[in-house]
Formats: C-alpha cells, structure tokens, sequence
C-alpha cells in the first residue's frame, strides 16, 4: 500500500471529490496561485481551474460568509482557513449561519460546507498561533467536527465531510501535514461519529484524537516495554462522540487517561470523562486523569513551551498514575 | 523480647479510644491477660489487657487522652531489656487499614513483625469461656493477606462498606465474588481498595465470604448454622420490596396498633409478689416474655432483611431498648423464649443497669433478632418505634394504665397497654403482623400460657 504524507492525504480527498462533483469547490487565502499555504492543493489550480480554486483576499469573516451562501444555493464549498486561529474572524459565520442555517429555515436549506485548516500549536508559534479550538467548535448543536489523527483518517473523514450537507469543521495539524502513513489507492470511506481502536490493551484506555494519536501511540509502545498494554482510543469525530467505544474500552480495561492538545477548562476531555463516569462508574478502578495543555497562554519561549504542552513523559506518568504504578 | 501494648478495637465500630484509667503503674509485673487500663469505646468502657508477661516498662498514653485504634499505648519488656527504639516509635500508629499512604504502612509492618505480639480484636482478648459461639464464629475468617495487620474495627464488623474506601470497580467485583471488603486490605492512595487487593484476596482465599460472617449491611454475628434458614426471595416479595421502599424508604415501614387487657397479668403479678420477693415480676418481664414466646411461633416476623434474602431465625434473640445518658443502646437476651420469665427478669434489670454505666461487650448488644421499645414509664400512651435493621419489626410499648372500657356491653374499669409494632413491609404484611399481635394478645391475656 501506497506510503503518503498527512498533507497529501487530504489533497487526494479534496481532488477526489471536486473530481466526483463538481459542486464541490475549494477557497481560501493562498489556495490557488500559491498552491496551498501548506501545498495541500498543490496542482489544484491547474486541474480545476480558477473558477473552482478561488483566492480570497485576507477577509476570513467575509469568504465563509460566501462559503455559506454558496452551500446555501447548492454548491458544496471546502473552506481552507490558513490557521483555526485565524477563523476566530469567521466564527460568526460559521457558528450563527452555517451551524443555525438548517434549523432556522425550518429545513429549507441544507449546509454542505467544510471549514477546514491547521489547529494547535507547531513550534514557537506563541500565544495567539497555537490554540487548539475543538471545545468551542464542538460545543454548537449543528456542527460536526473531526480531527483525524493519521493520512488515513484525513482523507477517509475529509470525504464523508465533503459530502455531507451539514456544515463539518476539520481540525488538522501543521505538525502533522508531513507525517507519513498507508493509504491506498482504492476509493474509501470513514464514517463521520466513529473512533477506532488504534492499538489494543488491557490495562489502561487513552482516549484522545488529532495530533495527540501519536503521542498515545508512542507511549503504548514504551508502556509495552514494561508489559503495561493500552487501548489507544482514537475519536476521530469530536462531535458527534462515539460514546460506545469509548465506554466499550474504558469496561475492558478499568483505567483511562484522557489526552488533548487543548486547555483543561470545559476542554473535549471534560466532556469525555463525564461520559466514562455515566456509563462506566462501576468499571473504574481509579478516577480518570486529563493530560492537555498548561492553563496559560501558549509561551513562546522554547522551554516554556515544552512545559506548557501536553507530551509523552505526561501521558506516561497519566498512565502510570492511574494504574497505581507510582 | 517486649511486647508492645496498641489501642485496640474492642468493640466492632471502634476507631479510637479514650483511656480513662491505668490499672498498672510502671514497674509493676504483668502477666498475659492481665488488665492493664480502662478504656471507653465508643460504646462502652472495656479493659485492655496485656498480651504478654513482664513488667509495665512504659505507659505512652496519658489518662483522659483519646488515641486512634492501633496507637502504641505502652511497652511490656523486661525490668532490664533496652526499650528505647520502641518507645521512640510512639506517636505512630499500627497499619490500620484506611490510615497511612501504602509506603507508610509497608513501613509500619516492618516495624511491628519484630514484636511478639500483634494487637488482635477485643474478642479474643475476652477468653474462651467468655466469649459467646457468635462471635467466635463471625471471627473465623483469617485475618486479612498482610498477616495479622489489621489490629482495627474491620475484621467482621457488621459495618456497612460505606466505612471502606474502594473504587467502584472493587465494590462490584467484591459484590460478584461475594467478598467482604472489610476482611480485604487496600493499597491505594488512603488505603483505598482497588482491583489487584481483590484479586489478591480472592487468590489468597483470605478474604471472608460474606454470608458466612456480616452478611448484609449491619447484620449482626449470627450464630452457627442451623439456627436459622435463609429463602430467597420470592417475586412477589421482591416486588413488594421494591415498590413499597420507592414508597417509604429505604424500609417501607407499617404500623398496626393494638390494645391489650392486662387484668390477668396484673392479677399474676399480685400473685407472685404476695408468694416473696424473690418471685417478683414487673409487666415489662411479662411483655418481653410474652413477646419472646409469640416470636418462637412465629417466625415469619423473627426475621432479618440480608438484601437479596429473608434470614428466618429459629432462636429468639431479644433487643431491648434502653435509654441511657449517652443515648439509645440495644442490648440483647439472648435465646428469650426459652428463659424463664425470673431470668428474663434479672438478665433485663442486669443488661439496662451496665449499659447505662456503659459496661456492655460487644456480644450483649449485638445480634438480636427483634427488638422491643418500652416507654410506658414515661407516661407514653402509645408510638411507634424505628426499625433497628436488618430486624423485620419492632414493638413500641406504651404506658399500662385503668381504663373504663365495656366488656359484654357493662362499663368496667381494666387495665390496658397499647403496643405498636413497627414491621419493614418488605419482610412481613399487614395479615402476618396481625397475626402476631392477635398470638401475642392471647399470651398477654391469658399469661398462664407463658408458663406452660
């Protein structure tokens, strides 16, 4: 099976699908001329032409206002936001238009749009760069919100996104567009709602998602070195939350830490353990722990923003914690 | 080789102590046994007794000074042996389940293996001949894996697991497994028992099959097989269970009254007082007996509430309630039906005389199998007592007294008690309380028959 990178994983997704409809169109800042801020759609301009690969000037309120009306009157548009940071601007447009459209209208219009970018933090990108939003994108009833963790889940989740008609925001990772993994070649699927098991254990669940797949990953790994063995629970789809899997691992194993790139205030894990703790109180042997970013600004300083940041010592320590260990 | 002298739990709720009272002064000789202080639990004052020979080399606990169970009260050694390391022990407690961070007590148990003697529960300090079958059996079950660890309340105390900490998955599987968390010892963060102390318990086949000792929560020490028989619960009294405690809960509690003509016991009375002193009865001996004797034919209502079974017990062990300084206690006559109204008499006078000094063991105020309330010397013409669980009634006496009531349509006066009995519905109905108030009515009014 073909070996490609996160980036071009979702390239393949967009191109597959604008090839497949040709409602479906994708627009942004540097999406066309410059090939992607982040090459995603490198040759896209070419095979699609202009019409279909738009340049948006620096307005991310204004071009998912267009995107929403485009979705409104039956085109299928995939939004790229340069950085999730940066569609703070859009929020109004993504969360009072497109995520109430359905619902407002009595029906009357569908909202088959994608807001897609780069969320979280890469490398001393400092406070206002390096947020992850997935909690307040996943709070609003009407939106959908996945973020896939690997060049498979990019592009299996980004075409169930383009297709579907509601509104469903991508959470991707700039630290993640040059990992590398198999993808095939055949045309597939993945079901927006449902996680995957990544890794099969016995003594604890990590339950995590996005970029934070690899670090669970890498600290099973090293945990299976001392014969502690973990269910790497992958979400995948922020929301809707496949609450079966999670509850399905967390009975089987009894122990489970909860690991986010995130702020531990109301973050995606707060919501996590409140499902583990409703379904599974009779299965846990000890209160689940949150791993997730220090409650602070992101710092910019190379130190700071390693202690800052959710890694794998702390997912190691979470689990050993949590397994009485320490 | 020393001895150390602990805080023990001597009563099955203990957790600390007071120690009111020396009974040694240091110097003084010692022998295995032996009391050595007066100590007040909660529930009564006790002797702590000396659990090896030698001299009183050191008292750690002053008088009037409250110590946790397990606390290093005092050191029994040689007049000349070396105590020092010993006594600069004091201050930290023996490993008690719940106490110190597991490193803590891996420390603790180091320090106690060199000891020749390890702090046991009150029972066994009592001796043979003094220590009734009850306890003797609710004790068997061995101590929990870290050997002889435990000098604290949870052995077989008929405590309820709220007192333990655990995570909910040991609960469950100790539930399935038919564990008692109390005999299991915990090695989480605060003694917490989680899943690897139940497995470990389970595999050691240390810890205490529950039906064996406290089978429910707060049921008391039940003596040896045969004395009762246990059903499981039928569906309609499952059913009864749960609709009537979503009810009233969590016993769904009824109330029957009734009004019994006492000229025949009082009538008995005279006559026994006028034959001597010695053959004196109060009316209170009259009801408990009458009461022992109607549980005996009846014990459908001599029964016990274990959760997920009725435990029908063929012996008659009767609590009754006693108001003292501190607060109500229930000590128990044991086998009531089968004593004679005279020893009733006496053991009742004895058993409300110690527990208002706070004298009672243990084994006298648990393990009843229906308890009775008597407030009639208060003037009380009629309540209704609270059940005292996992018992399925108890019978609130109120004050006996001339009444003018008609008899084959004649005014006359009569002497009349009201009783309620108070009956957990989950247990008995309306129809099987009646019929032991109308059994216990014919004993009352015809008190010959208690003495047939």
């Amino acid at each position: 099976m073909p070996v490609i990178t996160y980036r071009d994983a979702l390239g393949a997704a967009i191109r597959e699908e604008m090839q497949r409809d040709d409602r479906v169109f994708l627009m942004g800042e540097e999406v066309a001329v410059y090939q992607g801020a982040y090459k995603v759609s490198k040759g896209f301009l070419q095979e699609f032409g202009e019409m279909r690969v738009v340049d948006t000037p620096i307005t991310e309120l204004g071009f998912a206002g267009v995107g929403v009306g485009a979705a409104m009157v039956g085109l299928r548009p995939v939004i790229e936001f340069m950085t999730w940071n940066f569609a703070l601007l859009a929020l109004d447009q993504v969360v009072n238009a497109a995520a109430k459209m359905l619902y407002m209208s009595g029906g009357q219009y569908k909202m088959p749009i994608v807001f897609r970018g780069p969320n979280g933090a890469a490398l001393q990108l400092s406070a206002q760069h390096s947020q992850a939003w997935e909690s307040w994108l996943a709070h609003i009833p009407g939106l959908k919100v996945i973020a896939p963790g690997t060049p498979y889940d990019a592009k299996g989740l980004l075409k169930s996104a383009i297709r579907d008609d509601n509104p469903v925001c991508v959470l991707e990772g700039e630290m993640l567009y040059n990992t590398k993994g198999e993808v095939p070649d055949e045309e597939y699927l993945i079901p927006l709602g449902k996680a995957e098991l990544k890794r099969e254990g016995e003594h604890c669940s990590i339950i995590t998602h996005g970029k934070m797949v690899l670090v669970a990953m890498q600290a099973a790994d090293q945990l299976a070195k001392e014969g502690i063995t973990i269910d790497v629970v992958d979400l995948r789809t922020i929301r809707p939350m496949d609450v079966e899997a999670i509850a399905a691992s967390v009975k089987k194993t009894n122990r489970a830490v909860v690991l986010e790139e995130g702020w531990e205030i109301c973050g995606v894990g707060a919501q996590v353990v409140d499902y583990i703790q409703r379904d599974c109180f009779d299965y846990l042997d000890s209160p689940v722990i949150r791993v997730h970013q220090a409650d602070t600004p992101m710092p910019y300083a190379k130190g700071l923003e390693k202690a800052a940041k959710p890694d794998l010592p702390k997912a190691i320590a979470a689990v050993r914690k949590v397994m009485y260990l320490d | 080789m020393a001895t150390k002298v602990f805080m023990e739990a001597l009563s099955p709720t203990m957790e600390e102590g007071r120690l009111v009272k020396w009974l040694k002064n240091e110097g003084d000789a010692v022998k295995s046994g032996e009391a050595l202080a007066e100590v007040e639990t909660d529930k009564a004052i006790m002797e702590l007794v000396a659990r090896g020979d030698g001299v009183l080399r050191k008292r750690l606990i002053a008088e009037g000074d409250t110590a946790p169970v397990g606390t290093l009260a005092g050191v029994i050694a040689t007049a000349d042996e070396n105590i020092d390391a010993l006594v600069a022990g004091a201050g930290k407690t023996a490993p008690a389940a719940g106490a110190p961070a597991p490193e803590k007590v891996v420390a603790n148990q180091q320090e106690t293996a060199g000891a020749s003697s390890i702090p046991r529960r009150a029972e066994e300090s009592q001796g043979e001949a003094s220590t009734p079958p009850q306890q003797k059996v609710a004790d068997a079950p061995p101590a929990a894996p870290a050997a002889g660890a435990a000098p604290t309340s949870s052995g077989s105390a008929p405590a309820a697991a709220g007192d333990v900490r655990s995570s909910p998955l040991a609960r469950r599987l100790a539930s399935e497994r038919g564990l008692d968390l109390h005999s299991v010892q915990g090695s989480g963060p605060n003694g917490r028992i989680i899943k690897r102390d139940i497995e470990a318990a389970a595999a050691a086949g240390a810890a205490t099959p529950r039906a064996a000792a406290s089978a429910a929560p707060s049921a008391p020490a039940i003596p040896r097989e045969g004395d009762f028989h246990d059903e499981p619960l039928t569906q309609i009294r499952k059913t009864i269970a749960k609709r009537l405690g979503e009810s009233i809960g969590p016993i769904p509690t009824f109330y029957l009254t009734a009004e019994f003509d006492l000229t025949r016991v009082m009538e008995m009375r005279k006559a026994m007082t006028e034959l001597g002193d010695q053959f004196k009865v109060s009316v209170n001996d009259v009801l408990l007996k009458a009461t022992a004797v109607a549980l005996s034919q009846h014990p459908e209502v001599n029964a016990h509430w274990l959760g997920d079974k009725i435990r029908y017990h063929n012996r008659v062990h009767l609590g009754m309630a006693v108001a003292t300084d501190e607060g109500l206690i229930v000590p128990v006559i044991w086998d009531a039906d089968r004593k004679r109204m005279s020893d009733i008499s006496r053991e009742a006078k004895e058993l409300a005389k110690r527990a208002r000094e706070r004298k009672l063991k243990p084994e006298e105020f648990t393990g009843s199998t229906f308890s009775v309330s008597n407030l009639g010397m208060f003037g009380i013409d009629q309540f209704t007592a609270i059940i005292n669980p996992p018992e399925a009634g108890i019978l609130a006496i109120g004050t006996s007294e001339e009444k003018l009531v008609v008899v084959n349509g004649e005014p006359v006066v009569r002497s009349r008690v009201r009783v309620t009995m108070s009956c957990d519905h989950r247990i008995i109905d309306g129809a099987v309380g009646a019929k032991f108030l109308q059994t216990l009515r014919r004993l009352i009014e015809n008190p010959l028959m208690l003495v047939y």
